[in-house]
């Protein structure tokens, strides 16, 4: 008897799995989103529900091309070899137009290489890593975005202008932390070619020994401490540093740091005083901005985390480059990328054609506790074309086509 | 010297929750000789039920008290899954309860996930306890210092348990002897529900007692996982000192590491382990294993024959059928056999070691990963051409097998496989670190085929040529009198030796054949995906084709290429819901219940009942 309930489990299992094919009668021009729906719960969440309003307020306007825009959401596990299974499957039986998603840089990479292989147009949403538009760049891939070189250059503008002369540097070991402490370093030696760092601490992702990692650096006396570390990380390294003393006096430029994902969970022990990068959605009340803000937290009764606003511009850029082409053809879609302008929350944004990486910036800005929780203070929004590479030096980066 | 004296109090600190995590495992481990691979999961179970518990009583006796909470529930959690799950398969082959708990993990994953929601919860801070102590004028905080007191006292409640109660004698009876202890008229059932449930709770503890110090988040489970299995390893499993003394060792050396060698994060505990293995094979206080201590060795295998001339046909047909695929299938359905085929073929060369050498290797996407790798370094460094790449890389993987197989053959039992863990993430680490020259965690992009073979249905037929060809070479050599050496070695080393095998030799080509058709699956999978990152390597994947080889049977000669393509297929289907993992765990613990001996073994039993063949002992 369990053995036929098993079996009959199984039979409904692999009837449920046909479902998805049943309804493809629908006329409406779809677009493939591959993400870490799972793996990363705590950022595709509200990155989906940025998508989804977006694709609420363009289809209530009468769609792209005369239909509705439909995403089909699909879940990678936060795998590469998974990611690109599912690409070539959205594309080739789901019938697509085009791709869009991960947050995590390998699999954006692989999407990537993938898109550049097969000829598909690749809009990475959030991925970071320099690489995918610059050494592994190729014409399908465009990347929404600020880099991790933009955001690091932000603040290491603010470090050259801090009077602190001696860093210490805490980063992730891996290429994320590897690549933002290189371009942050890079970035403040040509600002300030006497700074001098005077430590680097490589903690393993997710893994971190905060107590020896603080006394690490103390022992450095730096002046200033430029931290890369997010998620549990974070939370640990900001108690035993707060603890111990280590961001006393000093200066600390957080890279991410003020992003709601990351300074929302260390409730009223988040840091004060640091330089970050973020997302100070509560004190965006006007412009296109606000109105992104409030239509959010109508919509969903919840406020919105930086990946609700990337989620909510993909879906915009992808609506603007489809009207811009006036076709669901890969080459036009393409074609439409190079040089598209998209009017979003941050203001208008360009994807330059030199290296089909947009001009979104981020917002740069000093935390303090608000109301038992983390916020940012006198904060600026920086336009991520300043902190570009020319398209001549970009030129050299990426790869001869 | 103040600064010495810091680190070490950290280091110390640091300790205390694994080794509270390490000894629960070490207990199970000792008297169940169960692998309990979902201890991780227990162990965040007690950090999110701790934080709710902290929300709801309050102030100091209330957190204290969510603590010790924290470890009773985890200790029930721990007696529901041994007598649900475990129990029903304790007599299953050798560490086939493994893969059970692996479905425990998938299920507690899931199941987390739902209660406390996606996102990471600081841990309340202990009340009263915030702010440091001066010591020597170095500032260590006050918490710190409370969990260096409670750990030994802890450690010495433990002892006494062990050695001073009746329970603690039956304890130790069932280590060194459990036959021996059920013959003696102990319940022998109630023993090991009780066991299991110390242990769990002590993870349970472990998790609520480093809140203040971090908090609870969704990746608790699999990041304690490997530092818990290398201090259990190093103290020598079931040994409740060694384990109090390792997680020191790993914990000073750690801080030690981040100050001095601040790169060393990712590698330096399983270097230790090495070292501390190469010295000692049992670790610091393990002894040796007897044969079949890991669970029940189970029926007597029947001896392999050729498959019937009705199988055969029944095969011919399956690869006729898939070889038409391009001609009634999408181009979508033709990648998704490829990979499915690819990963047979990785399954089948785990399958080799494990059934037919009786080698259970925990690291073997070293090999998988490996020769991925070497294909995609020659196509980006060297520029070769994808031909030379694709068969230079089995070589390559090949190569480090034997290597490592040549340092991990001196072990036997659990310590020979976590040794190859513990290779495995050493390459891993390698891979991961060394960014200049593999790209690091952002991988090896734009590996493609050459131009003859892009086509997806070219590529697939290239898949199929080599990973059907792999799995009926693999199938051959089975049959071939290597074969019957290697599995002579397995089942009786010292006759075989007397028959002059060289079991050493056999035991050494046949981990190298092993790591060579996995090389040869990562090939097949870089040029296929375009791509390879470190994830090829990581311990998840070596489990992958660990848990399919027990599920499809390890005892069969198909079971490794069955279990992979049932669970793949499976697996490609119920991703696309939203708890696919909450239905996965509860499928594989379900197949691990009914069909204890692997997939094809049981279908093999069942048939057999029907023709009313008698089948000795019955079942």
């Amino acid at each position: 008897m369990k053995r036929s309930t098993f079996l009959r489990g199984l039979a409904v299992t692999a009837a449920l799995g046909m479902l998805p094919m049943a309804g493809f009668a629908q006329d409406t021009i779809k677009v493939g989103e591959i993400n870490h729906y799972k793996r990363l719960a705590a950022f595709a969440g509200p990155y989906k529900q940025g998508i989804e309003l977006a694709l609420e307020e363009i289809n209530a306007a009468g769609g792209v091309l005369g239909k509705p825009l439909e995403f089909i959401f699909r879940d990678d596990q936060g795998e590469p070899g998974e990611a690109i299974k599912i690409a070539e499957e959205l594309m080739s039986r789901e019938g697509t137009v085009m791709l869009t998603g991960s947050i995590l840089s390998n699999v954006g990479l692989a999407i990537s290489s993938f898109a550049g292989e097969k000829g598909y147009v690749y809009l990475a949403s959030e991925p970071l890593a320099d690489s995918l538009v610059w050494a592994a760049g190729n014409k399908y891939t465009f990347r929404l975005r600020s880099s991790t070189h933009m955001q690091a250059s932000m603040l290491a503008e603010a470090a050259a202008e801090s009077g602190a002369n001696t860093f210490a540097t805490i980063a992730p070991n891996y290429a994320y932390g590897k690549d933002a402490v290189a371009a942050f370093k890079a970035a403040l030696l040509k600002l300030k070619p006497d700074a001098e760092f005077v430590a680097e601490q490589w903690p393993a992702v997710f893994k971190i020994d905060a107590g020896a990692e603080v006394q690490a650096l103390e022992r450095a006396k730096p002046d200033a401490i430029y931290n890369v570390t997010f998620g549990p990380d974070l939370a640990k390294f900001v108690r035993e540093g707060g603890d111990r003393g280590l961001f006393e006096g000093r200066k600390v430029f957080g890279l991410l740091s003020g992003e709601p994902e990351y300074i929302d969970p260390l409730g009223d022990e988040a840091p004060e005083g640091w330089t970050v990068t973020g997302y100070p959605w509560y004190d965006l009340k006007d412009g296109p901005g606000g109105d992104f803000v409030a239509a959010y937290q109508a919509r969903y009764d919840d406020y919105p985390r930086l990946g609700s606003m990337v989620g909510y511009m993909t879906a915009q850029t992808i609506a603007a480059a489809l009207t811009k082409a006036g076709s669901t053809e890969t080459e036009a879609i393409r074609m439409a990328f190079e040089g598209l302008n998209v009017d979003t929350p941050v203001g208008p944004i360009v994807f330059r054609e030199a290296d089909n990486q947009s001009t979104m910036g981020a917002y740069v800005g000093t935390t303090a506790l608000r109301d038992g929780g983390g916020v940012m203070v006198d904060w600026a929004y920086k336009n991520g074309g300043d902190y570009l590479p020319t398209p001549e030096e970009v030129k050299a980066l990426r790869p001869a086509e | 010297m103040e600064f010495f004296v810091a680190q070490i109090l950290t280091g110390l600190a640091n300790a205390s929750s694994l080794f509270l995590v390490a000894c629960g495992l070490s207990l199970i481990f000792g008297v169940t000789r169960i692998v309990n691979f979902a201890h991780g999961s227990l162990y965040m179970l007690g950090a999110y039920i701790g934080y709710s518990l902290m929300q709801v009583l309050p102030g100091g006796v209330g957190f204290w008290g969510s603590i010790i909470l924290a470890g009773v529930a985890v200790g029930i959690i721990g007696v529901l899954i041994e007598m649900l799950v475990l129990r029903p398969v304790y007599r299953a082959p050798e560490l086939f309860q493994l893969v059970a708990t692996f479905g425990v993990i998938l299920v507690i994953q899931d199941l987390t996930l739902i209660i406390w929601g996606p996102e990471d919860l600081l841990g309340p801070r202990a009340p009263g306890l915030r702010g440091v102590f001066r010591i020597m004028g170095e500032p260590i905080p006050k918490y710190d210092i409370v969990l260096l007191v409670i750990t030994p006292f802890v450690a010495l409640g433990l002892w006494y348990l062990i050695t001073q109660t009746r329970l603690g004698v039956l304890v130790r009876a069932a280590t060194q002897d459990r036959e021996m202890v059920g013959a003696l008229g102990v319940n022998q059932v109630w023993l090991f529900t009780g066991v299991f449930a110390l242990g769990s709770a002590l993870a349970g503890l472990g998790g609520a007692l480093q809140l203040p110090k971090g908090g609870a988040d969704l990746l608790m489970d699999f990041n304690i996982l490997a530092p818990v299995f290398v201090v259990v390893v190093i103290g020598g499993m079931g040994s409740l000192p060694g384990a109090y003394l390792a997680a020191i060792i790993i914990s000073v050396l750690n801080v030690f590491g981040v100050t001095y060698l601040p790169q060393s994060t990712l590698v330096l505990m399983f270097i230790v382990m090495i070292v501390v293995l190469m010295i000692r094979p049992y670790g610091l206080f393990g002894r040796e294993e007897v044969a079949g201590e890991h669970g029940q060795v189970g029926e007597p295998e029947d001896p392999i024959k050729p498959a019937s001339s009705r199988a055969r046909l029944i095969i011919a047909l399956g690869i006729a059928a898939l070889a038409f695929l391009p001609l009634y299938g999408s181009s979508f359905s033709q990648v998704l056999a490829t990979d499915v085929m690819i990963f047979c073929l990785f399954a089948a060369s785990l399958h080799f070691l494990l059934g037919l050498g009786g080698l259970v290797s925990f690291g073997h996407a070293a090999y998988y990963g490996g020769g991925a790798y070497v294909a995609a370094l020659l196509v980006t460094h060297l520029n070769s051409s994808m031909e030379i790449a694709f068969m230079l890389a089995p070589i390559g993987a090949g190569l480090a097998a034997l290597a490592i197989g040549w340092v991990c053959l001196r072990l036997t039992g659990v310590y020979f496989a976590m040794l190859t863990l513990a290779f495995a993430q050493l390459l891993w680490s390698l891979v991961f670190q060394w960014g200049d020259v593999t790209g690091g965690d952002d991988g090896l992009v734009n590996i493609w085929p050459s131009d003859w073979l892009n086509e997806t249905t070219v590529y697939f037929y290239f898949t199929m040529l080599f990973a059907i060809g792999g799995i009926l070479v693999l199938r051959h050599i089975a049959h071939s009198p290597f074969g019957y050496a290697l599995r002579a070695a397995r089942d009786s080393k010292r006759q075989a030796e007397t028959m002059g095998i060289d079991t050493h030799k056999v035991q050494l080509l046949a981990f190298g054949f092993a790591g060579l058709m996995g090389g040869l699956a990562g090939a097949l999978f870089v040029f296929s995906k375009g791509s390879v990152f470190p994830n090829e390597l990581e311990i998840a994947r070596s489990f992958d084709a660990l848990i399919v080889v027990f599920l499809g049977g390890v005892k069969t000669l198909a079971g490794g290429v069955v279990g992979a393509g049932f669970f793949k297929g499976i697996e490609e289907t119920l991703t696309r819901f939203e708890y696919w993992r909450l239905v996965m765990g509860l499928l594989i613990i379900g197949v691990v219940i009914l069909a204890p001996n692997g997939i094809v073994g049981s279908l093999r039993k069942f048939v057999r009942r029907l023709r009313g063949v008698s089948e000795g002992e019955g079942a």
